[in-house]
C-alpha cells in the first residue's frame, strides 16, 4: 500500500495517474466512498484557494510584476554580486511567501537568471539562492505553500495568528541560507560586474501590486472575520482577471489554465490515496513513532519526522499522511510538522528521494548532473533551519500562550 | 597557434585584453564560454519537486536554458568586439571546469583571469574551478589579473628560519 502511494504518484503524468489511484482504493473497499468523500469535502476549499493563488501570481507575471522586481534589484545592486544576492534574496522570499513557491520556482526564477546575466554577474549563487527560498521562505503565511494551506485549514487559527507563530522561524531560517550561501558561493561572489548598468527601465505594474496588497490585508480582515480567506484570493483574482481580459491580455481559458484544474484534481486524488495508506496501517505506526504534545522535544522529533518523511516521498502526501495524526495535538505539533515538511526538501534534489529515482528511472539518458553541491548545500542549512525554526515556533508559543 | 581565450562573466575583458597584448599576430583566436549545466539542472530540481502541477507550457528550465544561451552569446559577441580581430566563437555547457580543459586541448596557450579572493593572495585567489582549470590544463595557460596587478610591495615579508632550514631550500654548500 505505501509503496503504491510512493511509486503511483509519480508516474507520468502524475495528476492524471492519481486519479484511477484514487478510484482503485474506493473499488477495492481500502477506502469507503464515505470517507473518499468526506476527505474531497475536506479538501475542495484548500483547493479552491490554491487556484486563486495560482491564478494570482499568473495574472502577477503577466503584468509584468516579477520582471519589474528585477529590474529593481538589477538597478539597485550597481554590479555588486552581494547585493544582487541580497535583492534576490529579498524578492524570493517575499515572493514566496505572498504567491506560493510555484510562484518563485516557475515565475521568478527565469527573471532572477536574466537579471544575472543583463548586470553581468553569475548567475549560479543566484539561481540555486531562488531554488532554496521557494522551500524554505515558504513558511510564513498559509499561502506560501500547499503544504501551509493544508495545515491551515487542520490547524483551526486565524491567518495572522499562523503568519505571527511563523514569522520569527520564517526570518532566521532567511538568514541562515545567507549566510550560508555567503560563504558557499564566495568566490563566485567576489567577482564584480563592469558592464555599465542596464539603460532601459521596465514599468512597474502599480495597480497589481496595489491589488496585491489588498487582498494580503484581505487574507487577514477575512479571516478574523470568520470568513475564508480563500474569497479574498478570489476577489483579488476577479478585480486582476477582468482587467487583464478587458485590455485583451488574458483571455477566459488562459485563466483557467493558470487556475491548474488538472494539478487541483491531482490533489483531490491523492487526498484519498494517502487516506487510504494512512487508514490502512501508516498511520497507526506513525502515531506510534511520534512523540505527543507540543513540548520543545516532542515539536523537534515531529519536525524531523516530517523531513524525513517529505525527503523519502515528497511533501505533498507528507503532511497528508501526517496531519491526521498532529492535528489532535493542536497548532504546535501541525506547525512543527509543517516545518519539517516545507524544509526537508532542500536535502534532495528535486524534492524528494522518490522523485529522484523515479525520473531516473524514467530517463535513464538524462542527466541529473552535479548533484554535489546541491546536497552539500542542503546539509548546511536544513538541520540549523530546522532547529532554529522549530525553536523559534516553540518560543512564539510559549511568549503568546499557546 | 591556436590561443584559447576563456570568457566568464566579469572577468572576461581582462583576457580578451591579454590576448590583445600577448597572442602572436598569425595566431587563431578562439572566444570559449562554458554555462555551467549545474544551474539549469538545480531549476529542473525544484521543479521537479513540485508534485504534480501541470507542465504544459510553464517549464521555467528551458526559459532559463533559452536566455543562458542568448547570454552567452551576447558576451562573446562583446568579447569578440573588444578583441578587435577574427576570432571563433565556441559555446559549451557542462561541467565548467572540465570543458574548458577539453576545449583546451591542442590549444597552444590558454588565457584565462584569477577569479578568487584577490584580497588574499595565496591558493584562494583563484576559485575552484579556475584552480581545476590551471591545474589540468593539457597546454601553457596565461593567467592574468581582472584588475591591476598588485605591485611587488604586495609580497609579504619572508617566514623566519624553521627549523628545517629557509622555504628556499636548503643553504648552498660552500665551494669544496
Amino acid at each position: 500500500m505505501l509503496a503504491f502511494a510512493v511509486v503511483r504518484p509519480r508516474d507520468w503524468p502524475e495528476s492524471v495517474a492519481a486519479v484511477p489511484a484514487a478510484g482503485l482504493l474506493v473499488a477495492v473497499g481500502a477506502v469507503s466512498p464515505d470517507q473518499a468523500w468526506a476527505q474531497t469535502k475536506t479538501l475542495l476549499p484548500v483547493v479552491g484557494f490554491l487556484a486563486a493563488v495560482l491564478t494570482l501570481s499568473q495574472l502577477c507575471a503577466d503584468d509584468g510584476l516579477f520582471t519589474a522586481a528585477g529590474d529593481v534589484v538589477a538597478r539597485a545592486c550597481r554590479g555588486q554580486p552581494v547585493r544582487l544576492l541580497g535583492g534576490v534574496f529579498a524578492v524570493a522570499a517575499l515572493t514566496t511567501a505572498v504567491l506560493s513557491l510555484d510562484a518563485t520556482v516557475v515565475l521568478l526564477t527565469p527573471v532572477v537568471f536574466a537579471t544575472a546575466a543583463r548586470v553581468g554577474l553569475r548567475a549560479r549563487p543566484h539561481v540555486y539562492a531562488t531554488a532554496h527560498l521557494a522551500n524554505s521562505a515558504s513558511l510564513l503565511l498559509p499561502v506560501s505553500n500547499l503544504t501551509n494551506l493544508l495545515a491551515f485549514a487542520a490547524c483551526g487559527l486565524s491567518f495572522g495568528r499562523f503568519a505571527e507563530l511563523m514569522a520569527p522561524g520564517w526570518l532566521l531560517v532567511i538568514g541562515i541560507e545567507y549566510v550560508v550561501f555567503r560563504r558557499f558561493f564566495r568566490s563566485d561572489l567576489l567577482i564584480s560586474a563592469t558592464a555599465p548598468p542596464p539603460a532601459q527601465r521596465a514599468p512597474v505594474p502599480v495597480f497589481t501590486l496595489v491589488v496585491l496588497a489588498l487582498t494580503l490585508a484581505g487574507f487577514a480582515v477575512t479571516s478574523l472575520a470568520g470568513v475564508n480567506p480563500a474569497w479574498a484570493a478570489l476577489a483579488g483574482v476577479v478585480v486582476l482577471g477582468v482587467r487583464a481580459l478587458a485590455r485583451r491580455e488574458a483571455t477566459p481559458g488562459s485563466l483557467a489554465g493558470a487556475a491548474s484544474p488538472l494539478f487541483c484534481l491531482f490533489v483531490l486524488a491523492l487526498g484519498i490515496v494517502v487516506k487510504g495508506v494512512v487508514s490502512n496501517g501508516l498511520g497507526t505506526g506513525a502515531d506510534r513513532v511520534l512523540p505527543h504534545g507540543s513540548s520543545l522535544p516532542a515539536l523537534l522529533a515531529v519536525a524531523a519526522v516530517a523531513a524525513v518523511l517529505a525527503c523519502l516521498i515528497n511533501n505533498l502526501p507528507a503532511i497528508l499522511a501526517l496531519l491526521p495524526i498532529v492535528a489532535a495535538g493542536g497548532p504546535g505539533p501541525v506547525l512543527a510538522a509543517l516545518i519539517g515538511v516545507n524544509l526537508g526538501p532542500n536535502l534532495t534534489y528535486a524534492g524528494s528521494l522518490a522523485t529522484l529515482l523515479w525520473r531516473r528511472i524514467l530517463r535513464a539518458h538524462d542527466t541529473d548532473a552535479d548533484l554535489g553541491d546541491f546536497t552539500r548545500l542542503g546539509l548546511l542549512t536544513v538541520p540549523a533551519a530546522l532547529i532554529v525554526a522549530t525553536v523559534a515556533l516553540w518560543a512564539m508559543l510559549q511568549a503568546t500562550g499557546g | 597557434m591556436t590561443v584559447l581565450i576563456w570568457i566568464t562573466e566579469g572577468t572576461w575583458q581582462a583576457t580578451v585584453d591579454a590576448a590583445r597584448a600577448h597572442a602572436p599576430a598569425n595566431a587563431d583566436l578562439v572566444l570559449l564560454h562554458v554555462a555551467g549545466a549545474d544551474v539549469s539542472d538545480a531549476v529542473r530540481g525544484s521543479f521537479a519537486g513540485l508534485l504534480g502541477r501541470d507542465r504544459r507550457g510553464r517549464d521555467p528550465v528551458s526559459q532559463v536554458e533559452a536566455i543562458s544561451e542568448a547570454a552567452a552569446a551576447a558576451l562573446l559577441e562583446d568579447a569578440a568586439a573588444r578583441l578587435g580581430r577574427p576570432a571563433a566563437r565556441l559555446r559549451r555547457r557542462g561541467r565548467v571546469e572540465r570543458e574548458v580543459v577539453l576545449a583546451a586541448d591542442g590549444a597552444e596557450l590558454l588565457i584565462c583571469a584569477r577569479d578568487g579572493d584577490r584580497a588574499h593572495l595565496g591558493p584562494r585567489s583563484l576559485g575552484p574551478t579556475t584552480r581545476f582549470v590551471v591545474d589540468h590544463a593539457p597546454c601553457p595557460v596565461l593567467l592574468v589579473w581582472p584588475e591591476q596587478p598588485p605591485g611587488a610591495e604586495s609580497l609579504p615579508p619572508p617566514p623566519p628560519m624553521g627549523r628545517h632550514g629557509p622555504p628556499d631550500g636548503p643553504p648552498p654548500r660552500p665551494p669544496a
